[in-house]
């Protein structure tokens, strides 16, 4: 009875009047990667966070800042240059000769007037631009992202990176492309306004300023390995991935002991119980 | 309930203390001699959970505040992540156990549901619960403001600008909660206050809870009162093992989350500094809200939709005076315990409506299911059937069913049945000792 009574309800509710529908645009969903930090065990690979931190260098951080990472980080366990020699990441050569590249804005401390000096372990990655309205003017009016967190400030994480590099396509035919504009399908957007083909055939994607940035050999890796646009966009990606949780082995590894005493104590605490329930009915 | 107090100071400084402060007295009553039903099963060890959650909350939360910077909130939170000691392993337990929290809550709130927990007299310890709910969600909203992400400065936009549909008082109101006129720094800092403030107060309604519960004594599955010490067993060591047995099981679903997805309860955009001038193209609650969310969003109209979210939980508040029913589980009330699951899928569906685009189709590929203008095969309109069903389950279902249905026999006692793991002594045999204490 009271079904009946509910079906008549929702019946009502459905007769009354709903707004349009419109498709929503949806970009592709990103290809899957394998990566060696997946999974309860997974690790950084070193070699490729060395290449990937190259891709940034070389290419990336034209554009794009890193603020939240401090050149010391580079050397912390399970980072890209960590060298169990060097446990405090302020005494590894290799990190200490990456900071001296940089330089950084300090003041005098005796005439206290702005000075530059090379960065130091300690420092942060110096940003591209001095500000915000400085980086929109050198990329026609788009602000190139902070890099520190972009791994995981992306649904998709590294495998949206990757999608993302990888992705360029030439817009099919029908799409409007602004100028200063590219088109990518694993970018998010809505490309309804700018299609001029058949209504429910909107291609997937979005637009984005930032135009290809990876070529084949456009980084040359130290250890041979060949720099396709693949192999570059994998390794950047895994070394944005990084930067973003640089915590991840630290955290794995706590995790696995902590589950294991975990499941012993349970284990204990359920023997326990049977032992101290074992005369009662219940 | 407990009655007479069996507690017998052993030591000197015992009977000092118990005759100035009888606070060992209050233990012992309330933790160790506190008579519990004898046939509680797992679904009862929540509140002990709940109360493990509360204090995993209170104490990583203090350290978070240490570090906590509400003049650099986004940055100050990254430091933690990066550079204090294990500053990710208290942040992701935070977050992480706010959700575990959450889990508990309802689970804890569907059992109280489901074995009628909330009628006489129990109605008071129902309230209570209800007001504890709803002072988390205050401090689960305002946490989730603090990181200064997108999501935290848009969620907090959306939010507080509900107060703003009220007529005539809603933009004062919507004002005085930012103080000022938009979400900023302002805001900020009452939300870091509140959420501090917050937590302590749970903390003292968790303690009325508690007393409300020790007065009146706890439900069992049966819903029928013990009658006889052959019903009950000495809370330890009986049922502290259980819910400590219980707690541990819970806490590795806890450290499952917090060591190896702990953004995956999150959203990705609140890696995304706040930034007033950029929305981000959806913005979605924490999951704990989606069905509230779902039924904001189920209504056309702002105001109403505000309306029936808060009814949402209003309804909660009425529950005891809508169930008309005179049998407290629904183990004995076959046609409740069906609309009982109906009910249960409805949050499910609801929690789900709210997570997906309103226009985007239920069944996809399935392009229109058109009903004069509607398209029924959207999102919006299964949360309108959802919503339906929700309040439909409170004002119409429960209190017409209590009059009307054919509850099967309620069992004499608690020990009275065949218990589901009788034991080879006789119940009374063995608990008799154990409640000398």
């Amino acid at each position: 009875m009271m079904l009946r009574k509910l079906s008549i309800l929702a019946a009502v509710a459905g007769l009354m009047a709903a707004g349009p529908v419109l498709a929503a645009g949806h970009p592709l969903p990103p290809k899957n990667v394998e990566w060696s930090f997946e999974g309860p065990f997974g690790k950084f690979d070193q070699a490729q966070l060395q290449r990937g931190y190259k891709v940034y260098r070389e290419v990336c951080s034209a554009c794009h800042s890193m603020h939240l990472v401090s050149f010391r980080n580079l050397g912390d366990k399970g980072g890209p240059f960590y060298n169990a020699e060097y446990k405090n990441p302020n005494d590894n050569p290799w990190v200490k000769a990456i900071a001296k590249d940089y330089e950084v804005a300090d003041i005098d401390s005796e005439t206290g007037d702005a000075i530059k000096r090379p960065a130091t372990s300690a420092d942060r990655f110096t940003s591209p631009y001095p500000n915000e309205a400085a980086a929109r003017a050198g990329n026609g009016g788009a602000l190139p992202p902070d890099m520190s967190l972009l791994a995981k400030a992306r649904t998709g994480g590294p495998d949206y990176l990757y999608s993302l590099l990888t992705g360029y396509v030439a817009p099919p035919a029908g799409l409007k492309v602004g100028a200063g504009q590219h088109y990518n399908p694993y970018m998010a957007g809505d490309l309804t306004a700018s299609w001029s083909g058949p209504h429910d055939k909107v291609p997937p994607g979005g637009y984005i300023a930032m135009a290809a940035p990876l070529k084949k050999d456009l980084v040359s890796f130290d250890d041979g390995t060949p720099s396709t646009i693949d192999q570059q966009a994998k390794d950047v990606s895994a070394f944005l991935m990084w930067a973003a949780e640089p915590k991840m082995e630290e955290r794995k590894e706590t995790g696995f002991v902590v589950i294991l005493y975990l499941l012993l104590f349970s284990g204990l605490l359920y023997a326990s119980y049977r032992k101290v329930w074992k005369n009662e009915s219940h | 309930m407990s009655g007479h107090s069996t507690y017998e100071p052993k030591t000197g400084f015992e009977r000092w203390l118990d005759a100035r402060l009888p606070i060992v007295r209050l233990g012992y009553d309330s933790f160790v001699d506190y008579p519990t039903p004898r046939n509680l099963n797992y679904w009862y060890t929540f509140g002990g959970i709940l109360s493990l959650c509360l204090a995993t909350q209170l104490i990583s939360g203090i350290i978070l505040a240490m570090h906590y910077d509400v003049g650099d909130a986004f940055n100050s939170v990254e430091r933690i992540m990066r550079d204090v000691n294990h500053g990710w392993l208290i942040r992701y337990m935070h977050a992480n156990g706010a959700s575990m929290f959450f889990i508990a809550v309802y689970i804890h709130m569907f059992r109280g549901l489901y074995y009628g927990s909330y009628k006489a007299p129990r109605e008071v310890l129902w309230l209570l619960g209800c007001v504890i709910y709803l002072l988390m969600m205050a401090t689960a909203f305002m946490g989730y403001v603090l990181p200064w992400g997108q999501m935290s400065f848009h969620g907090a936009v959306v939010i507080t600008n509900l107060f703003g549909a009220l007529p005539i008082v809603g933009e004062s109101i919507t004002t005085w909660l930012w103080g000022g006129f938009a979400v900023d720094d302002a805001t900020l800092n009452r939300f870091f206050s509140l959420h501090y403030l917050l937590p302590f107060m749970i903390a003292g309604v968790v303690i009325l809870h508690i007393w409300a519960l020790h007065v009146v004594g706890q439900n069992n599955p049966t819903g029928v009162e013990p009658k006889s010490k052959a019903d009950t067993l000495p809370f330890t060591p009986y049922a502290t093992v259980k819910d400590g047995f219980a707690m541990s099981v819970f806490l590795i679903l806890f450290a499952f989350f917090v060591f190896y997805m702990p953004n995956a309860l999150g959203h990705a955009d609140n890696y995304i500094p706040a930034n007033p001038l950029v929305t981000p193209a959806h913005i979605v609650p924490e999951w704990y809200f989606l069905p509230f969310y779902a039924i904001l969003r189920a209504v056309p109209d702002k105001l109403m939709g505000v309306l029936a979210m808060f009814g949402a939980i209003a309804c909660l508040f009425a529950l005891p005076w809508l169930d008309t029913s005179k049998v407290r589980s629904m183990r004995y009330r076959p046609t409740a315990k069906m609309y009982f699951f109906i009910f249960v899928v409805a949050c499910c569906i609801l929690g789900l409506c709210g997570a997906k685009l309103p226009d985007d189709p239920v069944i996809p590929h399935v392009k229109t299911f058109l009903l004069i203008d509607a398209d029924l095969n959207s999102f919006v309109w299964l949360s309108r059937a959802a919503t339906l069903y929700y309040f439909g389950f409170f004002l119409v279902i429960l209190p017409i069913l209590g009059l009307k249905e054919t509850p099967l026999p309620v069992p004499e006692s608690i020990a009275s049945p065949a218990l589901s793991h009788p034991a080879g002594l006789p119940a009374h045999a063995t608990a008799a000792p154990e409640m000398k204490g």
